[in-house]
């Protein structure tokens, strides 16, 4: 593959940020493989929560590949946002189990208390609702995975307790600190 | 490491255990996880201490015991007695059972132990599952104590490549991604070709909503994978395998960091890498990563996608095992087909020939979930009714309900209604229901389900996952969901059922790969088996099962009906 005349007008990206060092270390790792990108994507998001433009633009020249061919793979597979990943986030289950136990009512009161659909950050940006397919825990449904925990057999109500005490958590700490 | 030095270690190990007074293996997968089995395992850690037990008690964090409704699940080992299996353990119940299995006259938790007969257990036949919940992953002497590595040590000293392929292909074995092509055959195509590089492929990539048997596989006994991969590799003539993995479900990094610890581990013993077991034959086995796409799962999208790029399948022939990976011959097979490798080689293709039905041989792993009693992994012979699963094992239908459907294969699949509980279940009968057995889901389904909104469900699962390469399937399934949709508001005529069954026909028989091919199956079967339900919805305007809202009309009455919404909208009486 060619490096195209495009990428070299972005200005490069800051080299003090030690997480581009990450990339950049893992991008060598893999040899500069261009096959190696998917991994590459993975640790990249893994060190900044998502993937921006200046990440991207900078993972194309690592491994000498056009930006559009980085960003045509990284917005292929779901599992890589552009978004910056808002302070909670709440993924709710909606593969077939938890479909058939109730996942949908789970989403329809998110949506009421909190208005956020899935897929969307709340106006504050303090939470976001993911649906996934699926964490692989059927016995257990519905599944949901607050900030990183899994959690069995929740309810539409024992969802909403819980988010409203994460975010009254937050709060509290907040007015302790200062 | 060679032969002697495994048996010598084979033997260690199991000595070692044989002195202990008991091991507590306390269930880590997915699924007791979220039911809180982390606290359950630092709690027994403690109690363990606090009796001063340590040096004659293991506690270890072992895979799936398989009854995941039922979790944290603890399982105990004394001596040569069969185990006993805790349901529903709490930090508290786990101290209880350590201090009962510590002292004779300890607390009673026979409330939690679960009969030796129950026949959620005593009616399976755990061959793929054989060692899950009893061993821990990441503990390469526990897989070893229980015969680990000898079928790759006998297939490398005793057997040629060629008589593996037999082998295998005598024992009947056929592929559990869900198309079932016979195993045996596939190792011989890629044995044949001509190339001096080639592929494995272990396909985890496991996008079917509502299954998790391959990653649960994965988790509890990764040697059994490993080695099977290697003695593929050695059959087929390949020197590096790949496992394919999904990424980015929750907890994924730390999985698959610890799947690389145990590759690593099986290196440094001489089991993988460079001459295996001092022989002549090296292999090489590497983890690559997906990122969620149903697609990947596909062979021909899960090989661009580790040759990093769009997973956008591509149309067959050339087959992977003529030209794969980078171009050179690919073996590919599901995580399950790997897992059945060792247990043909150390038992036999006859014994293996043995169980199950006339074209359908062996076991199958099943992820039971839905309104059943007992949900979780379950592994039966091919061949078992669909009710003694769901009525035997699964325990029946929760709080009362009635059973209305078994939905197996996912989004490809179809559901089997009452009628059908006593089909068996192998590739043929599946099929001939007008659903496909799939990797291995299986949902029950009972009366609170619609079975028009399944196939809306699936649908929208089919529009998400599509991956916009061929029309049929972009556009067609995208057609599909507003029709169900329809039906679903209430504003369906039966035209538009018509229409649906059109593009059904239209879709399977045009797409590209096996995604879209597969997409109206959940259609197809509902409508043959409960096209009544469908006909309630747009003649009658009611959902049977009361899950649909069914609050619009079709658009030719809407002439009628704005007045009468403006009307009631505006507070007057509605006129009769
Ligand atoms: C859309 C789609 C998704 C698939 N997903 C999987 C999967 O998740 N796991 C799997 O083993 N096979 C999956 N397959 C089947 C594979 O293409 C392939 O047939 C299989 O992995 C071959 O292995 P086997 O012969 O051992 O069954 C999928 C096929 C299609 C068309």
């Amino acid at each position: 593959m060619l490096v195209t005349k495009q990428q070299s007008d972005y200005a490069p990206p800051a080299t003090e940020d030690p997480r581009m060092d990450e990339v950049a270390r893992a991008v060598k790792r893999f040899g500069y493989q261009q096959d190696a990108l998917i991994e590459v994507l993975h640790i990249a998001q893994r060190a900044f929560g998502y993937l921006d433009e200046t990440l991207l633009t900078y993972i194309a020249r690592q491994m000498k590949l056009p930006l559009g061919w980085v960003y045509g793979v990284a917005s292929f597979y779901h599992f890589f946002s552009f978004e910056p990943p808002a302070e909670h986030n709440c993924v709710v289950c909606t593969g077939t189990a938890c479909y058939v136990e109730g996942a949908q009512k789970i989403l329809d009161l998110l949506e009421k208390e909190f208005g956020v659909k899935p897929g969307q950050v709340s106006a504050d940006g303090r939470l976001s609702v993911t649906d996934f397919r699926c964490p692989g825990s059927c016995g257990q449904a519905p599944i949901l995975v607050i900030d990183g925990e899994l959690l069995g057999r929740e309810t539409p109500e024992s969802t909403i307790a819980r988010i409203k005490q994460l975010l009254a958590n937050d709060k509290q700490a907040k007015e302790v600190a200062p | 490491m060679n032969r002697s030095e495994l048996f010598n270690m084979a033997q260690v190990e199991q000595e070692r255990q044989a002195k202990l007074r008991f091991r507590i293996l306390s269930c880590a997968s997915t699924p007791c996880l979220s039911a809180g089995s982390q606290d359950v395992f630092n709690a027994l850690q403690t109690a363990v201490t606090e009796h001063g037990l340590n040096a004659e008690v293991d506690v270890v964090a072992s895979g799936c015991n398989g009854l995941c409704s039922h979790g944290p699940v603890v399982r105990i080992q004394t001596g040569d007695a069969p185990d006993d299996i805790y349901e529903f353990v709490t930090p508290e119940i786990a101290r209880q059972i350590v201090a009962r299995y510590a002292d004779e006259n300890g607390a009673d938790v026979s409330e939690h132990l679960i009969p030796a007969d129950a026949p959620f257990f005593a009616k399976q036949q755990r061959i793929v599952l054989g060692n899950s919940g009893r061993i821990d992953q990441e503990d390469i002497e526990g897989y070893i104590a229980r015969g680990g590595y000898t079928a790759l040590a006998h297939v490398l000293r005793e057997m040629a490549p060629e008589q593996v392929c037999d082998a295998i292909n005598q024992s009947g074995l056929r592929g559990r991604g869900g198309a079932g092509y016979p195993t045996g055959l596939k190792w011989q195509l890629v044995r044949k070709a001509p190339s001096n590089k080639k592929y494995v492929v272990v396909n985890c990539d496991e996008g079917d909503p509502g299954a998790y048997m391959d990653r649960t596989i994965l988790e509890s006994d990764p040697h059994r994978l490993l080695e099977g991969m290697a003695i593929a590799g050695y059959a087929v003539g390949a020197d590096q395998g790949y496992i394919f993995v999904r990424g980015g479900y929750p907890g994924a990094e730390k999985r698959l960091n610890q799947l690389e610890r145990v590759i690593r581990m099986a290196e440094k013993h001489g089991l993988l890498g460079g001459r295996v077991m001092d022989s002549n034959f090296s292999f090489r086995i590497d983890i690559r990563l997906g990122a969620g796409a149903f697609v990947c799962g596909e062979e021909t999208a899960l090989m661009l996608s580790i040759m990093g790029k769009r997973a956008q399948p591509v149309p067959r022939p050339p087959y992977p095992a003529q030209r794969g990976l980078w171009g050179a011959p690919t073996l590919l097979n599901n995580v399950e087909t790997f897992a059945n490798i060792v247990p043909i080689i150390l038992n036999g293709a006859d014994w293996y020939a043995n169980i199950g039905t006339e074209k359908s041989k062996g076991t199958k792993v099943f992820a039971l979930a839905g309104k059943v009693v007992n949900g979780g992994l379950i592994e039966v012979p091919m061949g078992m009714t669909l009710r003694e699963i769901i009525y035997d094992i699964g325990g029946g239908i929760r709080d009362g309900h009635e059973f209305k459907a078994a939905q197996t294969g996912g989004p490809s699949g179809g559901c089997i209604p009452a009628q059908h509980l006593d089909s068996p279940v192998d590739y043929e009968s599946m099929k001939a229901l007008g659903s496909i057995m799939g990797s291995g889901g299986l949902i029950v389904l009972d009366d609170t389900s619609c079975m028009v909104d399944v196939a809306r469900f699936f649908m929208e699962f089919c529009v998400d996952e599509s991956c916009g390469k061929c029309v049929p399937c972009r556009v067609g399934t995208m057609q599909m969901l507003r029709q169900l949709e329809k039906i679903c508001n209430g504003s369906a005529t039966m035209q538009d059922l018509e229409i649906l069954e059109e593009l059904c026909e239209m879709v399977r028989e045009t797409s590209l790969c096996g995604l879209g091919q597969s997409a109206p199956n959940p259609v197809l079967s509902t409508l043959r088996h409960f096209r009544d339900e469908y006909e309630a919805h747009i003649l009658e305007r009611r959902c049977p099962a009361g899950v649909c809202k069914m609050d619009q009309v079709p658009v030719m009455e809407l002439a009628e009906e704005l007045p009468r919404r403006m009307r009631s909208a505006s507070g007057q009486k509605e006129v009769a």
